[in-house]
């Protein structure tokens, strides 16, 4: 079941992918933990403490009965009072030192996660829309959530379980050592079957979890997918389906967490058992030795308590190593992520174009997605600034690569495209998007007022200007008619735009925008005929000095360009006025014939 | 929290035994120095017999053992059945959400119902499984060992009593406070997986403006107040760890000088005053265990609070106890009738505010009006996406309300104005809401032939290509056809097609119009136009205006005398007059 033995023919390929993956995902947690390298160290002082404090109760309660007692028979309060008192201080100190480990832990913890967070974000941001395509929406959701909740439980009890256990492991072996080396031994022989247990459980461990990160996105996909399209599921029946396709993953991932909760129950009564047979073997081999007289009683006694201490944090470490397992796995999915170049990458030496004009070049552009076929064939073409072409052809003709081309959502095969003779390729990125700003069909809003939503086009614009923009594209008397105006909310839980409207708030955006170029991507299509007529007044202003590429089914948009190329299979097949066109009697005629027709049918 | 009992009664005999088993091992781990102290007192110190220590060593090798045996068994006793619980919660919500009806969906965000489903269920399994156990042994021990104590020693006993009673109002204290924090922590989580989720699903747009730096600085404003919250809930909970790290400790302090002080008296044995402190030395252990364990409950609390609250919204478009079921099909189609419709969406004034509409056996209907006008939501009330407000939707004589969902969902397809595909087969997305028996190649092609679909075929795979997530690697007007082949694949009754040819160009709208003519003959058609060219599809047109219908009739009748119908298609409030065509072609 698992995609990776798919992705993988050969074992070693596998195994060095795997030792790969493993590997990103400790580079990843190490750059995570250098930035709060001294909180992480602070926050182990802290546990070093509060385990010292632990620590000195008893000896404090053995001082306090060995000394104190005769002491006061004797008549002589001070040791008792000044041994009470002592410990009441460390009891406080100790409470103090505890509760500073839970702040310094969460704020360490906190701190990586932000980190991470923000680094998961800022990345998916940069990656390609090619990348987003194929990787889906589910999965990056799942990356910064389920993912990185498996990193957090980690962090959360992780700094600190770890420092305390390995503190007392160390302090009780050394104590050990000390006081009977022979059983210290012991100790050291029992070592052994306990990194073996743990290395076994390391190895079985990975894979499980790997499997788990990947049930759990594969939950989450079909989730989002769902909720997303709820109104298909519903509309189309399909709820049995689909509820039992979510059962199956459900349970897939019920399987596989409980395979590694198994797992971990292994290791963990494992380790007792390696324990508390160490623990009888210290007392049969020091017992028989007291026996001969070769140890006195009393040592025999603190070495079998030394021999259970010793374990006694490992339980608790096992727990550790288990979300630490659980969060590598996370962290190599993430770092995985993390690891994917944009396909559009960044120039490194950016050429900037703070006032571009809009004069567009395509030089022998050819273009494919992905290893497809060839969209686009040597493609030449020179738009002046200030022009207005609208591209026309059947769908799949390559009319909308040619505007990804343009906003360098993908990047070209061989040749160049260029604005202002700059090629897209070496432009600073944020000049790039001041100067080319596309409108496409999907009208996506998001959660926020109408004016945020229409400020998107331009951070930072006053009211008055996020106002005269909806008024340029005639979509001000609607949000003006909305419950609060402008700040009326627009997401799941405010009012509901039609398509056509969430389109013109949209197209409010881009005038905000005010790019050189402008890219409409079958921007009008939800439009009913008013609110096309008003987009077009307000474009009318709009594109009169401006750069325009139009993608347009409807002649209607088309007729107002100044000219027309025809795109058929990759190729533009006519280029010329739009009245020019009809009158040549090509495509765009008979294009435009139909036209005629439709109007005439209705 | 007790309604968890509701997912989890089948597992509630084995976490009981779990309990036991965890119980039982640290039982024995209390038992080895007992032994330890027999073979102290027994072989070596006084018959010095080999064969004692070989025993003793041997009965606390099978202690051991035995305990190791319980840790595993309350693992296989408690923790399988608990991912089973889990998951039972898990699917049950997923039931639910697919039940609830849109106007839900459309209230509540993603990441918000995401978050519910993953991380507070992942919560809310640990507690069950871990915390909850852990939270009777500590109590159970705890008891036992303050019973232990007092009999020791009376006076000792009621000195570590007293330094209970602040714990526990601390704790109470600590509870209030921390649920709140705890509660706001996961909401905000939601929030934040809703900020991913947008930013995901709309970075076409992020993308075309330049803004992803926006977004994240939105993001990591947002993912820094969910920090703040959880440094607060880690401060509230600092609060507890020092009253329970310090009083335990300071109270051992105290009955230090006591203890010292009524030994010296004579009042307790030295042997009683070790008794104690070592007793209280296994007590405080759970003590300080205590406060991580109760905000591990109180978190668990506020998950399946926010779990309930979901899982507790009734569904408002629900199936009728006693469903009718609809006549069989006529020959020419079914009819349709919306009487004095009302519908509004919560508080807001009604969109819908009274409509009346029949649409007879076999006819195609088109529905004009401005955008915003309620078309698609009237479209939307005949298979129930929406209930009415007020009035009442028919198919062949039966209000939709009185049949199944599934019933009355078989009989009505859609083509929804955004097309909502899957990433799936182009097979299975246009077979979506055909039964299995009727999934042949047959209807699959017809209806992407009629859908003028054809280009599927020079796909990777044929119609067993699958497309992108919701359709995106297909382009707007490629999508539009796979959903309106979707759409005609069921063979509805009552067909709703939402501005269904909106993305495509003239010459395959012309074609689409066409064949879809053809095919429509004998099913009963309702089309949202907001063009001529469409509403070339219908016999009649009805205008949707002012949330009524305001005129009914041909598109020439209508066009000539109905001023709004006029402005909707050509934005022009013109006089009766001027020609049609020339209006049309003055409106660009």
């Amino acid at each position: 079941m698992s995609a990776t033995t798919l992705d993988h023919p050969t074992a070693d390929d596998a195994r060095e992918r795997s030792r790969e993956a493993r590997r990103r995902s400790l580079v990843l947690l190490r750059s995570l933990l250098h930035p709060v390298r001294r909180p992480v160290w602070l926050t182990v002082a802290l546990v070093v403490g509060s385990q010292v404090a632990a620590v000195s109760g008893p000896a404090l309660v053995a001082y306090g009965i060995d000394h104190a007692l005769p002491a006061l028979v004797d008549g002589n309060s001070t040791p008792v009072l000044a041994v009470a008192a002592t410990y009441l201080v460390i009891a406080v100190l100790g409470g103090v030192l505890v509760a500073a480990t839970v702040r310094a832990s969460a704020r360490v913890s906190q701190a990586i996660l932000l980190d991470l967070r923000r680094r998961v974000f800022r990345h998916t941001q940069r990656l390609s829309l090619e990348f987003h395509e194929r990787y889906t929406s589910g999965r990056i959701i799942s990356r910064q959530t389920s993912d990185l909740d498996a990193v957090r439980e980690l962090l959360d009890g992780g700094v600190t379980t770890l420092a305390a256990g390995v503190l007392s492991m160390v302090l009780t072996a050394v104590s050990l050592a000390i006081l009977d080396p022979r059983s210290g031994l012991v100790l050291l022989v029992a070592v052994v079957p306990g990194v073996l247990l743990s290395r076994w459980f390391q190895r079985r461990s990975r894979a499980q979890y790997r499997r788990n990160r990947t049930a759990a996105a594969r939950v989450i996909v079909r989730f989002v997918e769902t909720m997303t399209g709820i109104r298909a599921v519903q509309a189309f029946r399909r709820e049995p389906q689909v509820q039992a396709a979510y059962d199956a993953l459900s349970e897939q991932y019920r399987e596989s967490s409980a395979g590694s909760i198994r797992l971990n129950g292994w290791f963990d009564s494992g380790l007792v058992l390696i324990g508390n047979v160490t623990v009888a073997t210290v007392l049969l081999v020091g017992g028989l030795r007291a026996l001969e007289g070769d140890l006195a009683v009393g040592v025999l006694a603190a070495a079998v308590l030394y021999a259970r201490r010793f374990f006694s944090p490992l339980q608790q470490m096992a727990m550790f190593y288990n979300s630490f397992q659980s969060a590598t796995a996370a962290l190599e999915k993430v770092a995985d992520l993390l690891a994917e170049e944009p396909s559009v990458p960044d120039p490194e030496h950016p050429v900037r174009l703070p006032h571009a004009r809009g004069d567009v070049r395509f030089d022998g552009v050819t273009f494919g997605y992905g290893d497809g076929p060839t969209v686009l064939h040597r493609l030449d073409l020179h738009v002046p600034p200030g022009q207005t072409v609208a591209l026309v052809g059947a769908t799949g003709a390559g009319k909308s690569t040619v505007a990804k081309l343009l906003t360098r959502f993908y990047d070209v095969r061989t040749g160049a495209v260029t604005i202002d003779g700059v090629d897209v390729r070496d432009l600073d990125p944020v000049d790039l998007r001041r100067a080319v700003v596309m409108v496409t069909q999907e009208a996506y809003l998001f959660s926020g007022s109408v004016a945020a939503n229409i400020a998107l086009g331009r951070p930072g614009a006053t009211r008055g200007e996020v106002e005269a923009a909806a008024r340029a594209v005639g979509v001000h008397d609607l949000v003006a008619s909305l419950p609060d105006g402008y700040d009326t909310e627009v997401d799941k839980r405010g009012v509901r735009l039609s398509a056509g409207q969430r389109q013109l708030v949209s197209f409010a955006r881009a005038f905000l925008a005010d790019p050189a170029l402008l890219v409409l991507d079958e921007a009008t299509s939800s439009l009913d005929v008013p609110g096309e007529l008003l987009v077009q007044e307000g474009l009318g202003t709009l594109l009169a000095d401006r750069t325009a590429v139009v993608i347009a089914h409807r002649l209607s948009t088309v007729m107002g360009a100044d000219r027309v190329l025809v795109v058929e299979g990759g190729r533009v097949v006519e280029d010329g006025s739009p009245g020019d066109l009809v009158a040549a009697g090509g495509r765009f005629a008979a294009l435009h014939e139909d036209w005629q027709r439709s109007l005439d049918r209705a | 929290m007790l309604r968890l009992l509701t997912w989890a009664r089948p597992a509630v005999p084995r976490v009981l035994l779990g309990g036991c088993t965890a119980l039982g091992a640290s039982m024995l781990a209390l038992a080895v120095p007992q032994v330890l102290r027999a073979i102290v007192n027994g072989p070596l110190l006084t018959d010095s017999s080999r064969r004692g220590v070989v025993l003793g060593a041997l009965l606390v090798l099978g202690l051991g053992v035995l305990e190791a045996v319980l840790v595993w068994s309350r693992r296989a006793l408690i923790l399988t059945p608990g991912t089973t619980v889990e998951r039972e919660m898990r699917t049950s919500l997923f039931r639910h959400l697919l039940d609830l009806p849109v106007a839900f969906h459309d209230r509540w965000s993603g990441g918000q119902l995401l978050s519910r489903a993953m991380s507070d269920l992942g919560t809310i399994r640990r507690w069950m499984v871990f915390g909850l156990v852990m939270l009777i042994v500590s109590a159970t021990t705890l008891v036992v060992g303050v019973v232990l104590m007092i009999a020791t020693s009376w006076q000792l006993g009621l000195v570590y009593v007293a330094g209970a009673i602040p714990m526990v109002w601390l704790s109470f204290r600590f509870r209030t406070g921390y649920r709140d924090v705890a509660r706001r922590a996961r909401d905000q989580a939601g929030d934040l997986a809703t900020t991913v989720e947008e930013s995901v699903h709309g970075i076409r747009v992020l993308k075309a403006f330049g803004r992803g730096d926006d977004a994240l600085d939105d993001f990591v404003r947002q993912a820094d107040e969910l920090r703040e919250t959880e440094i607060h809930k880690a401060r509230t909970l600092s609060r507890v760890s020092f009253a329970l790290g310090a009083i335990p400790e300071a109270v051992l302090a105290v009955s230090l000088a006591v203890g010292v002080t009524l030994t010296a008296r004579g009042e307790i044995t030295v042997g009683a005053l070790v008794a104690f402190f070592a007793t209280a030395a296994v007590v405080n252990q759970p003590v300080e265990r205590l406060g991580a364990l109760l905000a591990m409950t109180l978190d668990a609390r506020a998950a399946t609070d926010r779990y309930l609250q979901v899982i507790d919204t009734p569904s408002t478009v629900t199936d009728p106890a006693r469903p009718s079921h609809l006549p069989p099909p006529g020959p020419h189609g079914a009819r349709l009738v919306l009487d004095g419709v009302r519908f509004g969406h919560g508080d807001e004034p009604d969109v819908l505010a009274g409509v009346d509409l029949v649409v007879e056996p076999g006819e195609t209907v088109a529905l004009v009006g401005l955008t915003g006008s309620g078309k698609t939501t009237l479209l939307q009330l005949v298979p129930r996406l929406f209930d009415v407000t007020a009035g009442r939707v028919t198919v062949d004589g039966v209000d939709v309300r009185d049949l199944t969902r599934a019933e009355l969902r078989a009989a009505v397809g859609v083509a929804f104005e955004d097309p909502i595909l899957f990433s799936t087969s182009v097979r299975e997305n246009v077979l979506l809401g055909v039964d299995a028996a009727g999934a042949t190649d047959d209807r699959l092609t017809r209806a992407l032939d009629v859908a003028r679909a054809e280009f599927v075929h020079d796909l990777p795979d044929g119609v067993e290509t699958v497309i992108g997530e919701e359709g995106l690697s297909l382009s707007g007007g490629q999508r539009q056809r796979v959903s309106l082949a979707r759409a005609i694949a069921v063979r509805p009754r009552v067909l709703l097609l939402d501005d269904p040819l909106s993305a495509l160009d003239v010459t395959t709208e012309a074609e689409v119009t066409q064949r879809l003519r053809a095919e429509l003959t004998g099913t009963t058609t309702v089309v949202v136009a907001h063009r001529p060219s469409t509403v070339a599809l219908a016999d009649r047109v009805a205008v949707l205006e002012d949330g009524r219908i305001t005129g009914v009739g041909t598109h020439r009748d209508l066009l000539a005398h109905h001023p709004h119908y006029r402005f909707v298609l050509t934005a022009l409030a013109a006089t009766e007059h001027e020609p049609v065509d020339d209006e049309v072609e003055a409106a660009r």
